[in-house]
């Protein structure tokens, strides 16, 4: 029902309970001297506990810590609401750092989202989630790496980490100067992160081209100019984003590819998606994993929220780059700015945003694939029972959008067949989900065949693929029963 | 009034862009197509046609009430039916049901509207008050309760009290005047709130088919915006001021931000419904099981309804009886109930004697 109580609990208003008891690889020993821990400072009424970090009630919280200094504002404000210490700042920083790791750790063995033998490519923007990404699985690392050297039998490989910046100055202006600086200094970040190695690449929006990097750096110009809405062509450029993610993984072997997406982050992609009339889709794209891609894609920081991920860096002074001023126009902007007035209003907002979003049944490609070892996989796919996803083979494959690589709604898809391998116009548009055809693809039909000409080559297989794909499946159907090989049967 | 805004003058020669006859006199707030009134008034009521014809929304010869508030929606919904009605012989016997809170200040001077629009329409009225129902108006409620969840009050009561007048009026079936707007802001208010029961229902045309009366939406892709237009350009009576007691209300929020984003891209309020219609929820997801209040009959998926429990809460002068997590709030009644089995209480009003 409603109310706007920041503590009410009746129907949906759920205060998050922060105190989650994750796996703590940590555990704090009883006090030693049990008179000193009774000394609580006295503080003008309040609980008296509040001084001391809720959880091992040892040392210092860190909003008591950090209350004199002018340093609070960053650590209790961070990214997230107004005054007042947040509950992630009522913990000690051992204990903060411990809880906000255990999340990382599970969400990792859980979903068995690395194995031994993986390599992983960490995508790093230069900001404080995926910079906590990358510390985070750089530690995961180092241990096993540890207890690869420390075993007698060195049978568990240790799994390979890199790190992808996506260079996209050629669509967004930033000057050169501060550019190759922020570069830098993220290679620095990297190489501080050893051993064991990491291997840092830079890669540009129009590296998705094969042709030559001049030839490439016009086409996408000319792409992205021809898409007149605002939130489509910032739409676009993330699109392509995965796809020069997903080339250069191809291209040095990574097997996973690793997103700091975090819960804030994922609460506005949740309103993103319903406000353009992608409620079908949505699901596929705020799990754990999302394997539709060749190389599938992982979210361990899914449980994590922007205003703790910004404490941690603070916290561990974690270097962040700012390559650019994130400034989202549009809708995305809006969004972000409801979420934020939201989470103000009420700081579990956005947990119970992507918890709402979490019920929604997920697509077969949201689980791990499986791999060809199967004696390591049993464990986790034991825990992966909540959804029993395996594709039905009584349906006609999933088709996805060859721009956003959404799935289709089934009726939403009008069947098709290439006349003479030729796309026409409606071809165009009926490979597409109705959000793309909307906001990205042009209205006007001699400009939306110009557009597909300046596709990437990865999105035009896409669509071509989902469009035989039917008719392959049903061929594939009554295989056995045809006497022939031709349709009409000569 | 809103609608003055969207009113621009053409430049000379720029024609309505359906007929291309008379001059462009609007910007549809829906396509921003710009078209003149003429063509405006014939695609808003045809639409609203196609809508309750795809989802086959009525049978010829059925009596239907119409939720009337007096307020904007309503009373366009009762023009347009009753236009609809006779211009394309959908049958249906129409009525006017209002509903008193008992509301000084606002409800009396809506109902007075609603009574206009009973002569205006010549559609017979029916008013079901709070008072006569529960013995509680809503003044009294909010001097009881206060601001803050009166609203969850109001509600409750109403849809019981909607559900009752339709009976008295032996009806088979009830519209109510939510639009486009007002489903997009409940979509987006379930998600917001972890309501993912509600947001699976909350998008269909027609609820309660398996309740004591089916209501429908034929409004359900009809902007706020063209229903106040049409309401201007028509000069249709109505009364347009909000509820004295709701400025806190959550929906608030929702509400703003669908303003706001109407102005970047009107379609996005039908992409929200889409988006809801379209939300892949498992059918297993635990629906409350349905049955019977023992206090009065009512539907209800637990012992009492939930009008019941609220109406026990405030005779007794406890408010947050029913308010918050109820875990126990129903076993707490019965288990009282059993106790003071003897006792007759002066206070204590039951919800309503008839029988479902």
């Amino acid at each position: 029902m409603a109310c706007n109580s920041a503590t009410c609990q009746s129907g949906g208003c759920y205060r998050e309970d922060n105190g989650d008891r994750v796996d703590d690889p940590f555990p704090q020993p009883p006090p030693a001297v049990a008179t000193e821990s009774t000394q609580q400072p006295l503080s003008n009424g309040k609980n008296s506990d509040s001084a001391f970090c809720i959880k091992c009630k040892l040392k210092e919280s860190m909003a008591a810590a950090f209350s004199s200094s002018s340093a609070s504002a960053q650590v209790t404000g961070g990214g997230g609401g107004g005054g007042g210490a947040s509950d992630s700042s009522r913990f000690c920083g051992d204990c903060f750092r411990s809880n906000l790791y255990g999340k990382f750790r599970l969400a990792v063995t859980s979903n068995a989202l690395i194995s031994p033998s993986d390599n992983v490519l960490v995508a790093f923007s230069g900001g404080p989630s995926s910079r906590v990404a990358l510390q985070f699985v750089h530690e995961m690392q180092m241990k096993a790496q540890k207890n690869f050297d420390a075993s007698r039998d060195r049978s568990l490989p240790v799994f390979g980490v890199g790190v992808a910046f996506i260079d996209e100055s050629s669509s967004i202006s930033i000057p050169a100067e501060k550019f190759s600086q922020a570069v830098e200094e993220m290679r620095l970040v990297v190489s501080n992160l050893a051993p064991p190695v990491k291997e840092f690449h830079v890669v540009s929006t129009e590296s998705i081209y094969s042709s030559d990097s001049n030839n490439g750096r016009n086409r996408l110009k000319d792409l992205l100019n021809a898409v007149a809405d605002v939130t489509g062509k910032e739409d676009l450029l993330v699109h392509l984003r995965m796809l020069a993610l997903q080339k250069v993984a191809l291209k040095n072997g990574y097997t996973k590819i690793l997103l700091g997406t975090c819960t804030s982050r994922i609460a506005c992609h949740v309103l993103e998606a319903t406000v353009k009339g992608q409620g079908y889709s949505l699901a596929a794209d705020i799990q754990y994993v999302d394997a539709r891609w060749e190389i599938p894609v992982i979210l361990p920081l899914r449980d994590c929220l922007a205003q703790e991920l910004n404490i941690m860096c603070s916290l561990d002074s974690l270097k962040t780059v700012e390559v650019h001023n994130d400034h989202h126009s549009g809708i995305n902007a809006l969004i972000t700015s409801f979420v934020k007035l939201l989470q103000e209003e009420n700081p579990s907002r956005e947990s119970t945003i992507v918890r709402t979003a979490g019920k929604l049944t997920p697509f077969h490609f949201n689980r791990m694939p499986e791999p060809d070892d199967c004696n390591m996989q049993l464990a986790s796919q034991r825990r992966q029972k909540k959804y029993n996803l395996k594709p039905n083979e009584s349906l006609p494959p999933e088709s996805f959008c060859r721009i956003c690589n959404s799935p289709l709604k089934k009726s939403d898809v009008k069947s098709y067949k290439l006349e003479n391998q030729i796309m026409s116009a409606e071809d165009i548009s009926n490979g597409c989900c109705t959000s793309c055809q909307f906001q990205i693809l042009p209205k006007d039909i001699s400009l939306l065949e110009h557009f597909y000409s300046l596709l990437p080559q990865q999105m035009v297989a896409r669509g071509e693929y989902s469009c035989l794909g039917e008719d392959r499946w049903l061929r594939e159907q009554i295989q056995d029963c045809l006497l022939s090989d031709t349709e009409d049967g000569t | 009034m809103e609608a003055e805004e969207v009113v621009a003058k053409p430049p000379k020669g720029r024609f309505c862009t359906i007929c291309n006859q008379r001059r462009a006199a609007l910007k549809r707030p829906k396509t921003l197509e710009q078209i003149c009134r003429e063509c405006f008034y014939a695609v808003f009521e045809e639409e609203i046609h196609g809508v309750i014809v795809d989802n086959q929304l009525f049978k010829p010869g059925e009596r239907v009430a119409i939720g009337a508030s007096g307020g904007k929606d309503s009373t366009v919904l009762a023009y347009v039916l009753s236009e609809l009605n006779r211009r394309h012989n959908y049958g249906l016997d129409l009525f006017l049901l209002s509903v008193d809170e008992g509301i000084t200040g606002y409800r009396d001077d809506s109902l007075e509207t609603v009574k206009r629009n009973e002569i205006q329409y010549g559609l017979p009225l029916k008013v079901v008050s709070y008072k006569d129902l529960y013995g509680w108006t809503m003044d009294e409620i909010v001097k009881l309760i206060g601001l803050k969840n009166n609203c969850t009050f109001c509600g409750v009561f109403r849809r019981q009290a909607l559900d009752r007048g339709a009976t008295l009026l032996k009806v088979d079936k009830l519209v109510t005047g939510h639009n486009a707007d007002d489903i997009a802001e409940t979509v987006l208010l379930n998600i917001l709130r972890g309501d993912i029961a509600r947001l699976s229902r909350c998008t269909s045309i027609t609820t309660g088919e398996d309740g004591p009366i089916p209501r429908c939406k034929p409004f359900k892709y009809t902007y706020e915006k063209e229903i106040v237009m049409y309401a201007y350009f028509k000069r249709l009576d109505y009364f347009s001021t909000e509820c004295i007691y709701s400025p806190n209300a959550y929906r608030g929020f929702a509400r703003e931000f669908i303003k706001d984003l109407e102005r970047i891209r009107p379609r996005a309020i039908l992409d929200i419904i889409k988006s809801g219609e379209d939300f892949r929820i498992s059918t297993s997801t635990k629906m409350p099981e349905q049955g019977n209040c023992e206090r009065c009959g009512y539907i209800s998926s637990q012992k009492w309804c939930k009008a019941c429990v609220l109406l026990e809460g405030l005779n007794r002068g406890l408010p947050k009886l029913g308010i918050g997590r109820s875990r126990g709030a129903n076993n707490e009644l019965s288990k009282n109930a059993k106790e003071a089995k003897g006792i007759d209480s002066i206070q204590s009003k039951q919800c309503g004697t008839l029988d479902f």
